[in-house]
């Protein structure tokens, strides 16, 4: 199982970090810290996993984004690897040219549909639903706050 | 109508998209953080105002500022009345920052639970996902308890979207409550029946984490005798099913569910052997039909492998599947080589022929330029070495050593001493090894594997005139290696005179005058560079070649007389002590300092090597401890009562058979202590007196602080009294080596040894001791607290009993120490004792 999921720049700025078991701010912190050390000064022509403390580390680069995955000892790295592609193309086609980095709300819950969802047209209409759900209700709203009634 | 007025002329707070945009315009950390204090400020104020209308857009931003790492808690209690609300858009966003914000550890999490509860029974089926994803995030103990039930409940729901998500939700709260696993067995049944992918792969990762916690559940799961067959069927659809555009991934169809089942068959065909016979079809046809060119088609072929290899499957599966790693290490993608290489470590132990087949490959794999993957390579090497292969592959890996990265060093050489120690065709060819990995890798080299080096060249006797010489030019080349000088500085003293006979088959003979030899030797001593062992490996053979050497006599006086006023004590005393020999005690000279018969050989595992044994027991570390002054006088005596003892392999030293005994008694009575060890003739050997094993311990003893090693062997003192093994537990054993005081014939010293076989240290190690009351016990200081581990150290401690009325002696021990963070408290009786040492 994924342990957590960050994603930074190559300035080693963090946009997304998301984490699958309760740990301290304090330690999230100095886990990300290390860890974007670490991958930032990976070479190029170098694997793409490697082992840190307890669990493997699955990093891939897209632009200037690095993508990187915790898993346990007993997962597939070549597998995750595939998670990491599909989630990017996943970003991609919701929010078409733009990058992902503005929008990073609708990147969590998106996420968590991968895991489950392997299809990604189902995973897309999924999303769009609820924004679509989301925008009526906001419809709703804005007209009624034209007329000035909260 | 004011309060309309104020609301519709306040400004409304800065979208989310306005925040980003300011944060990213910004240059400096003081500067974004001064726009983030400033949004905090604002954001509260309106928190604290209660506005509904744009709490959500407040939350957003908070949970943007929070990602980038500035603390937000106070948006938790916000985020509860986001989920309270019934707008959808309050209930997304006021999840969300419950999911980012309210883990487990929040005083307020409870406070979630009603809304999740009232939640999970809503109409809309994006709310109740909302819920479910929410609470397999923050689930605590307490709360998966509560709404267990509902989420059961949804798990038997007909719409595939809630299904899953309360599939995986159930996952979380087993994990977090496993008691709570039966709740949720009967509901599994079903849920493999179904056509949606989405459940399928949500209820094989229920099912997996029900095995994996629990074997019961294990159990159940295999005995329904469906479950292997459905898992079957189900993945050999995929397999054969058409393109499905929905799934498919680079031409393969649903990967993440393939590998899923996979993993699911692992687990349940683990030490089962009908199961694992139920899926060695399917394993096979996916094993030859998957793609590979992409990684896709790899990752499924990996999980593959390791079910493979982790059931009871049929050889001929077992060779496919190490084919398939060996054709994984020659993909050009580094990631596959790695997988491969890291997986074929693992099956190394089971099916070595098979992983023999790829030996070639995988010592390319020693060049490549990624570190992990020559790491490892390297492992998997010394894994495979045999008698057959063994002269190639220490090729390689002497190639491979020259270039590696310190990190290696360490290990490769003891690896390959060991390899080479075990495989090796002959012994020019093993010393030849040995030399280039000194030569190589010098500064490296572990202690055992310099003293494993000495004791091969002593056994060695027809090459020691080869390697001496090799040495030799080794140091004249470089002296900065210090374990390469001191075997090579040994050697020379040991074998000078080899040296300048110039004797030597094959080879094109060292023409070098004793001078040069002094020279060289020399300029170690005067070096900087050089540590102190190397010094005193040093001292002591240039003391040697003055019996080997004929003309430079002089020269080797004056170089003792220089040292004698060193600043280190044990160079200090050494050259004092030889050059007492050469003004009082010249006739024993070439008596004392006679070649050495062949050494105990033996290279355990890495760490353990008891070649270099001390003649004395006591402390063993530190070249400068205070026992140095003690032990160097035993040594010495040591030396004298092992001279008249037989080594018929040394022919050129005469052996006179009288004098030392007398030289015994005059140099016993300066020392002032007194020899009760009798004055053996050559011929017979008296245990313990006249053995060869005192005189490795007396040289031995000379090149005390070396190598802290587990040393077994006797004393020359002890009159032949075996040691004693006082406890053994848990991977901590303690040895007793005995030998009675020569002042006083009640009093038996005991030297305890203490090793740890474990690989973890054992620290604030403490040994305490008790005696009858007829008894007096004395415990000096150990040599430390600390027992390293796998064997690479020990703790010694020096116990004298006074037994006065010659009792039987007994005691009782008790030890403390701290292992993996627990004390560790054990007590124990030693009764065994030798009766040698009371009577």
């Amino acid at each position: 199982m994924m342990k957590f999921m960050l994603l930074f720049s190559r300035q080693g700025k963090v946009r997304l970090q998301q984490w699958y078991s309760a740990t301290q701010e304090k330690e999230k912190k100095k886990i990300m810290r290390e860890l974007i050390t670490i991958i930032l000064a990976r070479k190029p022509k170098m694997c793409s996993f490697l082992e840190w403390k307890e669990y493997k580390i699955v990093y891939k680069r897209y632009a200037s984004l690095y993508f990187c995955c915790a898993i346990e000892k007993g997962d597939n790295e070549l597998l995750t690897l595939e998670i990491i592609h599909r989630y990017v193309e996943l970003l991609d086609k919701y929010f078409g040219s733009e990058t992902t980095k503005k929008n990073f709300l609708k990147a969590i819950p998106a996420q968590d549909f991968f895991q489950e969802e392997t299809s990604k047209k189902n995973c897309l209409k999924a999303i769009a639903a609820q924004d679509l759900l989301q925008e009526e209700a906001d419809a709703t709203r804005n007209v009624l706050e034209e007329m000035g009634l909260p | 109508m004011s309060q309309l007025l104020e609301k519709l002329t306040m400004p409304a707070p800065a979208k989310l998209r306005d925040l980003i945009r300011q944060i990213r315009s910004v240059r400096t950390q003081a500067e974004e953080r001064a726009v983030i204090e400033k949004e905090c400020a604002s954001i509260r104020g309106m928190f604290r105002d209660e506005d509904n209308t744009y709490r959500c857009r407040n939350v957003a931003k908070l949970l943007y500022i929070h990602m980038l790492g500035y603390p937000a808690h106070f948006g938790q209690l916000e985020c509860l009345k986001l989920i309270a609300s019934p707008r959808f858009t309050d209930k997304r966003i006021g999840y969300l920052g419950a999911a980012l914000l309210l883990d487990e550890r929040q005083d307020v999490h409870l406070l979630v639970t009603n809304s999740l509860k009232n939640d999970l029974n809503h109409n809309t089926q994006f709310v109740v996902g909302l819920a479910l994803g929410t609470l397999g995030n923050i689930c605590s103990v307490e709360m998966s308890r509560d709404l267990a039930g509902e989420v059961e409940k949804l798990l038997k729901s007909s719409n595939a979207y809630i299904k899953k998500k309360a599939a995986l939700c159930a996952v979380r709260i087993i994990r977090k409550v496993p008691e709570l696993m039966e709740m949720f067995l009967p509901a599994t049944k079903n849920l493999l029946n179904e056509k949606n992918h989405g459940v399928l792969l949500t209820a094989v990762c229920l099912i997996t984490e029900m095995c994996d916690k629990s074997p019961d559940a294990l159990a159940h799961f295999r005995k329904q005798n469906k479950m292997v067959p459905q898992l079957v069927r189900i993945l050999k659809n995929l397999i054969m099913a058409g393109y499905s555009p929905e799934h498919d991934v680079s031409g393969v169809s649903d990967p993440f569910l393939q590998v899923r089942i996979l993993r699911l068959l692992r687990l349940l065909g683990k030490n089962d052997s009908d199961a694992s016979e139920a899926m060695n079809d399917i394993l096979a046809q996916v094993a030859t039909n998957t793609e590979t060119t992409k990684n896709v088609g790899n990752s499924i072929l990996y999980e593959t492998v390791l079910t493979i290899m982790d059931i009871k499957s049929e050889s001929g599966l077992r060779v496919l599947a190490v084919n398939i790693l060996g054709r994984f290490l020659l993909n050009n993608d580094k990631n596959i080589r790695y997988v491969a290489l890291n997986s074929l470590l693992k099956t190394v132990q089971t099916d070595l022929n098979a992983v023999q087949r790829h030996r070639s490959t995988i010592v390319d794999c020693l060049k490549d330029p990624d570190i992990s993957i020559r790491k490892r390579a390297m492992e998997l090497s010394f894994a495979l070495v045999n008698s057959n292969n063994v002269r190639g592959m220490m090729k390689e890996l002497i190639f491979f050593l020259e270039k590696a990265d310190p990190i290696f060093k360490v290990d490769c050489t003891s690896n390959i001493c060991i390899a080479a120690d075990k495989y090796a065709p002959n012994k020019r060819w093993h010393i030849d090894t040995m030399l280039k990995v000194l030569s190589t890798a010098g500064s490296y080299v572990r202690d055992d594997v310099i003293a494993h080096m000495i004791s091969l060249v002593s056994e060695a006797s027809s090459l020691q005139a080869y390697t001496v010489q090799h040495l030799f030019r080794a140091i004249q080349e470089d002296i900065t290696q210090q374990p390469l000088v001191q075997v090579a500085s040994w050697c020379v003293g040991e074998y000078g005179d080899l040296l300048m006979s110039g004797q030597v088959e094959e080879e094109e003979p060292l023409q070098v005058t004793e001078d040069e030899v002094l020279d060289t030797l020399e300029k170690i001593m005067n070096s900087s560079g050089s540590s102190a062992v190397t010094k005193s490996f040093t001292l002591t053979a240039v003391m040697k070649l003055s019996t080997r050497f004929t003309q430079t006599i002089p020269r080797i006086q004056a170089l003792m007389d220089q040292f004698g006023s060193s600043v280190d004590m044990e160079l200090q005393q050494r050259s004092v002590e030889f050059a007492k020999l050469f003004k009082s005690y010249d006739h024993m000279r070439s008596g004392l300092l006679e070649r050495m018969p062949p050494l105990d050989a033996k290279v355990g595992s890495k760490g353990e090597g008891e070649a270099n044994t001390n003649g004395e027991t006591t402390a063993v570390s530190p070249p400068a401890s205070p026992a140095v002054k003690q032990e160097e006088g035993n040594a010495l005596l040591d030396l004298l009562g092992g001279g008249p003892s037989p080594a018929p392999v040394i022919p050129q030293v005469e052996k006179p058979a009288a004098p030392p005994a007398a030289s015994n008694d005059l140099l016993g009575d300066l020392l002032g202590l007194d020899l009760s060890s009798p004055a053996a003739g050559p011929a017979p050997m008296v245990p313990g007196m006249s053995a060869p094993q005192p005189q490795v311990d007396m040289l031995g003893g000379l090149m005390d602080g070396v190598t802290p090693q587990p040393a077994v062997q006797m004393s020359a003192n002890n009159l032949g009294i075996p040691s004693l093994i006082a406890y053994e537990k848990n991977g901590l054993k303690i040895e007793f080596s005995f030998q009675k005081d020569n002042s006083n014939a009640n009093v038996v010293i005991i030297t305890l040894t203490a090793t740890n076989s474990t690989d973890t240290p054992m620290d604030e190690f403490v040994f305490q001791a008790a005696v009858p009351k007829t008894f007096q016990l004395q415990l000096q200081s150990p040599s430390g607290s600390v027992v390293p581990a796998s064997n690479m150290g020990v703790v010694t401690q020096v116990i004298k009993i006074l037994n006065p009325q010659k009792a039987p002696i007994r005691m009782r021990i008790k030890l403390t120490y701290n292992y993996k963070g627990n004390n560790v408290n054990d007590m124990g009786e030693v009764n065994s004792f030798p009766a040698a040492l009371w009577q």
